[in-house]
């Protein structure tokens, strides 16, 4: 059984949702990025998304551009990233790591080389923000055979016909990015994204998380409630550029951790 | 050459021409992207949308424009009969304008009411603010922050024409970067919005559609040769920042066997240095939608690229040209900032005609090569556009001792 599909088994039989964190690999330099992400699990997050530096990450608003541009200034590239995760499994064998990033430097790696060399370091799914279902037969069967799962983008404007397709290649779990933007905006109402999790669970039974907007311990205890994981990105990383330090950042995830596990708690 | 039937089949029904092509976006942008190839599907098989877009070019945009033989540009190179084909005289002063006729067109069709787009030189910016004028509708420009400063008239054109000029200050704020804006504009306004691209890439439909709206270009220029020497050009000559004038005025001709064509890149500084010359010097990647060869570094990191031309700024190429470079059928080639600088001179002293410093790329690969061509050997240059905006940048190139002399 994967990681994350044990992850999610186990969070289930606690009757509460994952909390998952973003950082960017190497922001603001390897050293302090490594800190970041070794410090996580026991912070609280439940799964980790480890963003793959990219000159020119098109969906992204300007917290994790600059995130981008700080890794990419301090030396880092999809090679660093990986030897970051290859650094945490020395420590930590339980905690899912999903990469999360633009195609071309996959691309540039070789896709079949790349899912050999990811599952290697110890990569548990991927994300890769450019690459819709009309594209993906170039990677998906190499992270098949390298047991890395493909983990999809559901986004508001996923319709009933829309779904099937995107959740076609899906497996690992569903990623929902609940506002049309990009991250670190607007957030959507509790309403909206309880309408659009129960549309994507009659599509598949994979678990659901849900991104984009998520900034506060209040805000993630209410969509632990609707949903099967929380997504914190721009967040995280703004309070890792306004310190510098990994402190603060292992800080916040602790604070959203407490949300997250009395979600369902405080509601009964 | 790779020998094939035809060069003018492409994209396949997912938009790859060979490898290249195809559609790299956001989920959040698929269904928009997939109900745009309809709606230019629908479009384009529909005599009325058809009917109103020749009527524009005519009444509107001022077309046929001359193919004109330029006799003083031909003595000077010595050799072969040369021909300027006039994008320059089209309203708004460059061959933009074709594209944003067909695309406001298209987006008024769709119900779309605010129209974005992305802009280097500006021509572009100002021939989306124009048509958006036209058709009454909400425009916001994206530019580059260096582009702006080297553009500087453009910008004000577009503000009178009732368009906001968002500047973009990440990476080297030039056209790249406005693109990068200009998808994050859209993923966020995706209901109201349509994105006028201005070039011949981006995800498919873009690259098709852009390049069957500027093939008016190549059109007139097989029936105007017809007319004045009785038979078709023998080359082409034409400037590739994402390749839209130079894809109009060749696709009509690809699969003319006796035409030579030639697509000339920026060299920026020299290949060895800053450049625009994506296919001389990049590799195949993937950005803005479509997999196609790109200035990058061994991680797939973009680099950035440099033009003294802001309209051939851009480290990529649409993605019709990788394939036409990979199966041979046009050459492509390039010219440094400094003979693109000589070329401008040579034509405006020569011909009375500024040419735009994009333009003046093509030119000047003409006069490396026309010398050696017989004197009944056609020769086509696609005068994409008018000089007028470059004057600072030349200026600057030319330096005050000269300035000085000229004042």
């Amino acid at each position: 059984m994967s990681r994350i599909k044990r992850r999610f088994e186990s969070l289930k039989a606690e009757n509460r949702a994952a909390l998952v964190t973003f950082i960017m690999a190497s922001d603001p330099d390897r050293a302090t990025a490594q800190a970041v992400l070794n410090g996580m699990p026991t912070a609280g997050a439940d799964i980790i998304e480890l963003g793959m530096p990219f000159t020119d990450p098109m969906a992204d608003g300007p917290a994790i551009q600059l995130a981008a541009g700080r890794a990419l200034a301090a030396g880092g590239s999809l090679k660093q990233t990986l030897e970051m995760v290859a650094e945490f499994r020395k420590t930590d064998r339980d905690t899912p790591i999903i990469l999360m990033g633009y195609y071309n430097p996959i691309h540039a790696w070789g896709p079949e080389k790349f899912a050999g060399d990811a599952a290697l370091a110890g990569i548990d799914g991927m994300i890769v923000v450019d690459l819709p279902p009309e594209e993906a037969g170039e990677l998906v069967p190499f992270l098949r055979s390298a047991a890395i799962d493909f983990i999809v983008l559901t986004t508001p404007t996923s319709d009933d016909a829309r779904l099937p397709v995107v959740l076609a290649n899906a497996s690992g779990f569903v990623y929902y990015v609940s506002i049309a933007g990009v991250t670190g905006t607007g957030s959507a109402t509790g309403a909206a994204v309880g309408e659009a999790v129960t549309r994507i669970r009659r599509h598949t039974d994979l678990p659901v998380c849900v991104g984009f907007g998520i900034r506060t311990p209040d805000q993630a205890a209410g969509i632990a409630r609707l949903a099967e994981g929380v997504v914190v990105g721009s967040a995280i990383v703004q309070v890792l550029a306004e310190t510098g330090t990994a402190e603060a950042p292992l800080a916040l995830v602790r604070d959203l951790a407490v949300g997250v596990r009395n979600a369902r708690g405080s509601q009964d | 050459m790779q020998s094939l039937n035809t060069y003018r089949a492409g994209p396949d029904e997912r938009g790859h021409f060979g490898i290249f092509g195809g559609r790299f976006v956001a989920e959040t942008l698929m269904p928009l992207i997939l109900q745009v190839e309809q709606a230019y599907a629908d479009a384009k098989a529909d005599p009325a949308f058809q009917a109103e877009f020749r009527e524009l070019l005519a009444q509107y945009v001022g077309r046929p424009n001359p193919l004109y033989h330029a006799r003083r540009l031909t003595e000077a190179f010595g050799g072969a009969k040369v021909f300027l084909k006039r994008e320059d005289l089209n309203h708004t002063g460059a061959h933009k304008i074709n594209n944003c006729i067909g695309q406001i067109l298209l987006a008024r069709r769709m119900g779309k009411r605010r129209i974005i787009a992305e802009t280097g030189a500006g021509q572009h910016g100002v021939a989306t603010a124009t048509v958006c004028a036209l058709f009454g509708m909400q425009c916001v420009i994206y530019m580059g922050s260096t582009d702006i400063e080297r553009q500087m008239p453009n910008v004000y054109r577009m503000k009178l024409l009732g368009a906001e000029v968002k500047p973009v200050t990440s990476g080297a704020a030039t056209l790249k970067d406005a693109m990068n804006d200009a998808l994050r504009d859209w993923v966020s306004n995706v209901h109201d919005t349509y994105y006028l691209i201005g070039t011949v890439a981006g995800p498919h439909p873009y690259p098709a559609m852009v390049r069957d709206f500027q093939s008016v270009i190549g059109e007139e220029v097989r029936a105007q040769m017809m007319a004045a020497e009785g038979r078709l050009p023998d080359s082409l000559v034409a400037c590739i920042g994402g390749g839209s004038n130079a894809m109009g005025l060749f696709h009509p001709f690809l699969d003319e066997p006796s035409v030579r064509i030639i697509g000339v890149e920026a060299a920026g500084h020299g290949l060895d240095k800053l450049h625009a010359a994506s296919l001389t010097g990049g590799k195949p990647g993937v950005l803005h939608g479509n997999r196609t060869y790109l200035l990058q570094d061994a991680d797939g990191q973009i680099a950035e690229a440099h033009s003294i031309s802001a309209g051939l700024d851009y480290p990529g190429i649409g993605p019709e040209h990788s394939w036409l470079h990979e199966t041979g059928r046009v050459e492509y080639v390039s010219v440094t900032d400094d003979e693109a600088v000589a070329a401008f001179q040579q034509c405006t002293r020569l011909e009375g005609i500024i040419p735009a410093l994009e333009s003046s790329h093509a030119i000047a690969h003409a006069g490396k090569i026309a010398g050696a061509l017989p004197r009944d050997h056609l020769m086509v240059i696609n005068l994409s556009g008018r000089g007028d905006k470059d004057v600072n940048t030349i200026a600057k190139a030319l330096g005050d001792i000269h300035l000085g002399g000229l004042v």
